[in-house]
């Protein structure tokens, strides 16, 4: 009997271990399945371009982080946390199996005592950075308070959010300089080395240490994976599906509407028959509005796009609207999308497909006077570290305005008649058009 | 001005079983807008000056579609881009220069899905071009000493990452090249796309072709260069704000050119 408890007392922290993989990989199972059937509900879109180029600028703009830099403090702080992210996790790799085989570093005789304190040592250098860039981060944030961190659409849950995250990491990295420290089956790890001296020499008090710094590192890594899908910091995963499926097409040029081409060319085509009648409407397919009114309107990549902001703002602090003290924030555009996608999915899975809860994108979220403020300039999509693209649901937004609910500007509608009448958005006639020649 | 120009139509080609090199689009600013005009007559000089072998559409142009598009009437749009195409391939028109960023983007971008494709290219790489293979020679003296900054386009840079062209023209003219804080990729918009210019700005604090022209007068410019005519309206208008017009102008880069060419 007591054999037996010893036994289940050995095997304990295993079964912990792996039960905490396991809820930890369930619930991110279903954030993922929950983010790719809200992404699925926008419109079909066939994004063209060669697969080549597409995996170019994948590695060019989400790995190498090339329009991070454009902003140098924060795009070099920027990927020294990335760099930490990335490779720090072959230490987790070691943690994870570690906790499921009940082995204790077990990189350690594999890799050969010095390669592996060299490893080890570059990671604690690293999780040093990680913890230089959070610290200036959080000061940029809350006591610098950059302007651009400021805005309207951060008051609240965003600003808790970005915080939340940089003193997550910030922990995550205490834990894990305090467990290298406290592990006496190791020594001389370049930064934790310099702990070493503040550990209590009592073993059994030193073990607890580590042991409580090994939990608290993995299960707080287990929590944050479980965290970033209800945070902007999704960004980490989304970052490289949304820049692969970037647009390829120069930024100026804006798609052309199927639907409407449709219309424009039977209603100009002198062969018509203008009493024939129509084709039996196709009973399964979706109503198609003229622009977007809801982000079920949108295509699947616009709203992978508002899952892909993290918030940093640099649109919005780049966009001549916003600079002069208009309502438009293309960054809050882009959170707009979410919060509507987010509260979408929420009544699907609780009322089923067919729910309207009577809201929508345009009107609930967006007002038309941000949409008028828009230049379409392009400075926003410049901007954007991750290549989204908030000037397309500007447009599709507008186009509902316009095509939709006849809701433009009186300046605007008159030059729409203009170009009708006379080919020019001013009133001058078509006849005259020539005559700057011989004035 | 009793000035006359002698502009050939298309027509005028057709009419002798000919066919010109390039169409010149004039675009409506360009047809009707005053200080547009200018831009214009320049462009053309600069055109005939070079020999080159070109035409306008005359009374058959019409309006690209780009302000309906910009605005969300994508009906009015599509009408205009078919009934110019139906002009364009009746024409049979194979390349096509236009001093109007949004009418180059427009045509050169958004005509190809309706049956309009056409080799597209904006005035300032149309000279560059020009200068390039010797065709057109400025002598830059009359510039010399005098700093000027040039204003990106954010149809012509962003919208389709031409940066250079138009610098490139303005080093000939031996001036003092100045760029603005923001510039090429950063560049700031003047303030008229997206349909803005036909309409009142929505309320803000501040108006951003003066966001704008603060930029281009912190680098203390004899003359600010444009290469739109709506940005050159909003420049413009900017340095009145600061009643600056006495001792800085704001030109086209076609109208600097074609000056210092002493056309």
């Amino acid at each position: 009997m007591i054999d037996y408890m010893e036994q289940v007392l050995h095997y304990l922290p295993q079964v912990l271990f792996a039960v905490a993989l396991g809820v930890t990989s369930y619930f991110f199972y279903k954030s993922i399945a929950r983010i790719r059937r809200n992404i699925n509900l926008g419109r079909d879109l066939q994004l063209e371009g060669p697969t080549a180029e597409r995996w170019k600028t994948m590695a060019r703009v989400a790995m190498g982080q090339t329009k991070m830099v454009v902003r140098p403090v924060a795009g070099i702080m920027h990927i020294l946390i990335y760099l930490g992210f990335i490779l720090i996790n072959i230490e987790v790799l070691e943690i994870l199996l570690d906790g499921l085989l009940g082995t204790h570093r077990l990189f350690k005789p594999l890799l050969g005592k010095a390669f592996y304190s060299f490893l080890i040592g570059f990671f604690e250098f690293l999780a040093l950075l990680v913890v230089v860039a959070c610290v200036v981060f959080l000061y940029r944030r809350n006591v610098h308070k950059l302007k651009r961190f400021w805005k309207p659409e951060m008051k609240g849950w965003p600003a808790k959010d970005g915080n939340y995250i940089l003193i997550i990491e910030l922990i995550l990295m205490s834990f894990l300089l305090i467990m290298n420290a406290s592990d006496p089956t190791v020594d001389g790890f370049l930064i934790s080395g310099f702990l070493k001296p503040l550990m209590p020499a009592d073993e059994g008090t030193l073990h607890l240490i580590e042991r409580v710094a090994w939990w608290g590192h993995i299960l707080g890594i287990f929590a944050f994976l479980n965290y970033v899908p209800y945070s902007k910091h999704f960004h980490i995963i989304m970052a490289f599906p949304n820049t692969y499926w970037s647009n390829l097409n120069a930024k100026g040029s804006f798609n052309n509407l199927e639907s409407v081409k449709k219309e424009v060319e039977l209603m100009m085509d002198p062969n018509a028959d203008p009493y024939a009648a129509p084709p039996e409407p196709d009973p399964n397919a979706a109503v198609l509005r003229f622009g977007a009114k809801d982000v079920k309107d949108l295509s699947w990549k616009q709203l992978m796009d508002s899952y892909t902001c993290t918030e940093c703002g640099r649109c919005t602090s780049e966009c001549p609207a916003n600079q002069t003290g208009k309502m438009l924030s293309p960054r809050k555009i882009m959170m707009d999308t979410r919060d509507r996608l987010e509260a979408v999915g929420k009544n699907i899975d609780e009322h089923g497909p067919d729910h309207d809860d009577g809201k929508a994108l345009l009107g609930d979220h967006i007002s038309a006077e941000e949409l008028w403020a828009c230049t379409s300039c392009n400075a926003c999509v410049q901007a954007c570290p991750v290549n989204i693209d908030p000037l397309s649901i500007i447009m599709d937004l507008r186009r509902y305005l316009v095509m939709e609910e006849s809701n433009a500007p009186t300046e605007l509608n008159s030059v729409f008649t203009n170009i009708e009448n006379n080919g020019a958005p001013w009133q001058f006639a078509q006849a005259d058009r020539f005559n700057w020649a011989s004035e | 001005m009793a000035e006359t120009l002698t502009v050939p139509t298309m027509a005028d080609y057709m009419a002798r079983g000919e066919a010109p090199e390039i169409l010149f689009w004039v675009g409506c600013a360009g047809s009707f807008d005053d200080r547009a005009k200018k831009i214009t007559k320049a462009l053309v000089k600069l055109l005939q000056k070079a020999e080159v072998k070109f035409a306008v559409l005359g009374t058959e142009e019409a309006c690209t579609g780009d302000p309906a598009k910009r605005a969300g009437n994508e009906f009015l749009f599509m009408m205009q881009a078919m009934m110019n195409v139906q002009v364009l391939n009746g024409y049979g028109i194979e390349k096509i220069v236009t001093a109007c960023p949004h009418c180059f983007n427009t045509l050169k971008n958004e005509y190809p899905e309706l049956g309009g494709s056409y080799d597209v290219i904006h005035h300032t790489q149309l000279l560059r071009d020009l200068m390039k293979d010797g065709k057109l020679k400025v002598e830059g003296g009359s510039f010399k000493g005098k700093r000027i900054t040039f204003h990106d386009p954010c149809y012509l840079g962003r919208g389709n990452g031409e940066y250079e062209a138009p610098r490139e023209v303005l080093e000939k003219l031996d001036a003092e090249l100045s760029e603005m804080k923001r510039c090429k990729t950063r560049g700031l918009c003047c303030g008229a796309g997206g349909a803005q210019m036909f309409k009142e700005a929505e309320k803000g604090d501040k108006e951003v072709n003066i966001e704008r022209t603060e930029d281009a007068l912190e680098v203390k410019p004899d003359i600010i260069a444009a290469g739109c005519p709506f940005c050159n309206t909003m420049m413009t208008d900017g340095v009145k704000h600061f009643e600056r017009e006495d001792n800085v102008q704001v030109l086209d880069v076609a109208e600097l050119i074609a000056s210092a060419a002493d056309l």
